[in-house]
């Protein structure tokens, strides 16, 4: 059953109602709906081919969604003359493969969207990318291309490179799903940096310590719906259905 | 322009030599050139340098053996050649000529077909995906008469005439197949691109066409050399084709020396000397083409 979740005073700024989305003849979200506050942190959990990530890809309209609404602060995200332009300024989103673009540099891979995109003063532009990098605990590496830095480093850039747009939402689609173990923590630290900053994120995740430590939400997600959410202490210690607790216990 | 034509007398073709010799060596080329396209395999990588060796060793043990069979009156074979070298240098040099003009003809339209397969419009894909395969499964020595018989010999634009030669027509036949595989070539590199490069840049709020030009296609051109230069390789076997439709190039000289000289014992030696020059103009492409390959193999 969808139903809308009652969160805290602060408006909500992204607000999914009744999304349903399908590929051919498969249904892939069916009915969901929540909100998420400013600065909230929730964390999406779910076994694989539960929607999770074609959900994180309908809130910034890389996927059309077949019926709902999407909204993401005031602006509709499945309306016909959408303003990609402002929605996209507005989410940003991080992939599991970082997705960089491996004929520029790091730099470079900030710099792109700001100049391009948004056509702002290349030497503004240039000093900003090089405080994202600091930021992402990435100084110095600023000439190295994809190729040449860790499978961490790649991701951090990719942050970097999401925040050059100065988003107001994070989007991160299982960002450490794809790294070496060693590597993962440097890049949940850079993004519990964010969320300490008071960004608004939403995870797709399989970190269930780093959900519990950071998410003020948690949802779990299986064949297209959500089964269980609530806040993360009493989401891990008193799941209450079933399906959550077969999951919870596989994976913890 | 090069006119070989006004500057020698060369005898009449004989008809007898043109149909017994030439035709089933042409058929062979059409052949080749066909099947090399079709498959994924570059096939100028079987191409190894004892075949240069092979030649060599097939020319001078013709020449020797026509040696041999010549009478005291003729000068020998070699000084034979040698005399008719110059001329048909400057065939090949027409080869090289219509080669490089058919692949940069071919290459411009190709490239802006290719990028118009990948449009978001149907019309505009279906329409230019349709025309690729056509030229791309067409054989080229049809398309080469077609050029030859249906342009005019000149066109009038407003009063300006500009003239179209035989061997402009064959550019143009030639361009034509050249243009469909590059299409296919700029595709395929399209495609080979990961799709979390265009969620990404799409996600950062690029447009369509600034992924295109930015993201997607000078990530592509890298892939897109080896089997550009292969097609290169391929166009320039395939310039000899112009000689059936007419083109002074070295085939048609290599036969009208031959009609000239009336020995047939000079068939085998004049014919491996061409085999010869087009093996030393291929194969050193052929192995740059696969050096590009594995380098840009490690790195992605």
């Amino acid at each position: 059953m969808p139903e809308n979740i009652d969160k805290s005073e602060t408006d909500p700024i992204v607000c999914l109602a009744d999304v349903n989305q399908s590929f051919g003849d498969t249904q892939v979200i069916k009915g969901i709906s929540f909100d998420v506050a400013k600065g909230e942190v929730i964390c999406i959990i779910g076994p694989s081919g539960s929607g999770k990530s074609t959900l994180l890809r309908c809130i910034n309209g890389l996927i059309e969604i077949d019926s709902g609404s999407i909204k993401v602060k005031d602006m509709e995200v499945h309306a016909p003359h959408l303003d990609k332009l402002a929605l996209r300024k507005l989410v940003g989103m991080v992939f599991q493969q970082y997705n960089l673009f491996p004929h520029k540099t790091a730099l470079q891979n900030i710099m792109m969207a700001p100049i391009h995109v948004l056509r702002q003063d290349a030497a503004e532009v240039k000093e900003r990318a090089y405080q994202l990098m600091k930021k992402v605990r990435l100084g110095g590496k600023e000439d190295f291309y994809p190729g040449e830095l860790s499978g961490g480093q790649q991701q951090r850039v990719a942050i970097a490179r999401s925040l050059a747009m100065n988003p107001e939402v994070m989007l991160f689609d299982e960002v450490t799903a794809a790294l070496d173990p060693e590597t993962v923590k440097e890049v949940l630290v850079t993004i519990r940096d964010l969320a300490e900053e008071g960004m608004t994120c939403l995870l797709v995740t399989h970190e269930m310590g780093f959900a519990r430590e950071l998410a003020d939400h948690m949802y779990f997600t299986d064949n297209g719906v959500i089964v269980e959410h609530g806040p993360p202490r009493k989401f891990f210690e008193a799941p209450e259905d079933p399906r959550t607790k077969e999951f919870l216990s596989q994976i913890l | 322009m090069f006119r070989p034509r006004n500057k020698r007398q060369i005898p009449p073709l004989n008809p007898k030599h043109r149909l017994a010799v030439l035709l089933p060596v042409r058929n062979n080329e059409v052949h080749a050139s066909a099947a090399e396209l079709n498959s994924d395999q570059p096939p100028v990588r079987r191409i190894r340098s004892v075949y240069l060796l092979g030649l060599i060793l097939v020319f001078g043990v013709s020449a020797f053996a026509a040696e041999t069979q010549g009478g005291a009156d003729h000068p020998s074979i070699l000084k034979t050649i040698l005399i008719w070298t110059p001329l048909l240098i400057k065939g090949f040099g027409f080869n090289i000529l219509i080669s490089f003009m058919s692949m940069a003809i071919g290459t411009v339209i190709g490239a802006c077909l290719g990028v118009l397969q990948i449009s978001l419009l149907p019309p505009i894909r279906l329409s230019s995906r349709v025309l690729t395969q056509f030229f791309r499964n067409s054989p080229w020595l049809v398309l080469l008469f077609y050029c030859m018989f249906m342009l005019p010999f000149e066109i009038n634009i407003g009063g300006l005439r500009i003239p179209f030669p035989d061997w402009i027509k064959a550019v143009i036949g030639l361009s034509l197949p050249v243009m469909a595989n590059v299409s296919e070539i700029v595709r395929g590199a399209v495609n080979s691109i990961p799709s979390g490069q265009w969620e990404a840049s799409e996600s950062l709020a690029f447009t369509r066409r600034q992924q295109i030009w930015l993201i997607i296609l000078p990530q592509c051109y890298k892939r897109m050399l080896p089997p550009w230069m292969n097609l290169y390789a391929i166009l320039t076997m395939a310039t000899v084709l112009a000689s059936i439709v007419g083109v002074e190039e070295v085939m048609t000289l290599a036969g009208q020396v031959l009609a000239a000289d009336g020995r047939p014992e000079l068939l085998v030696p004049i014919y491996s000397f061409v085999l010869v020059w087009f093996f030393v103009y291929c194969y050193p492409i052929a192995r740059w083409t696969i050096r590009l390959e594995r380098k840009y193999a490690v790195k992605s």
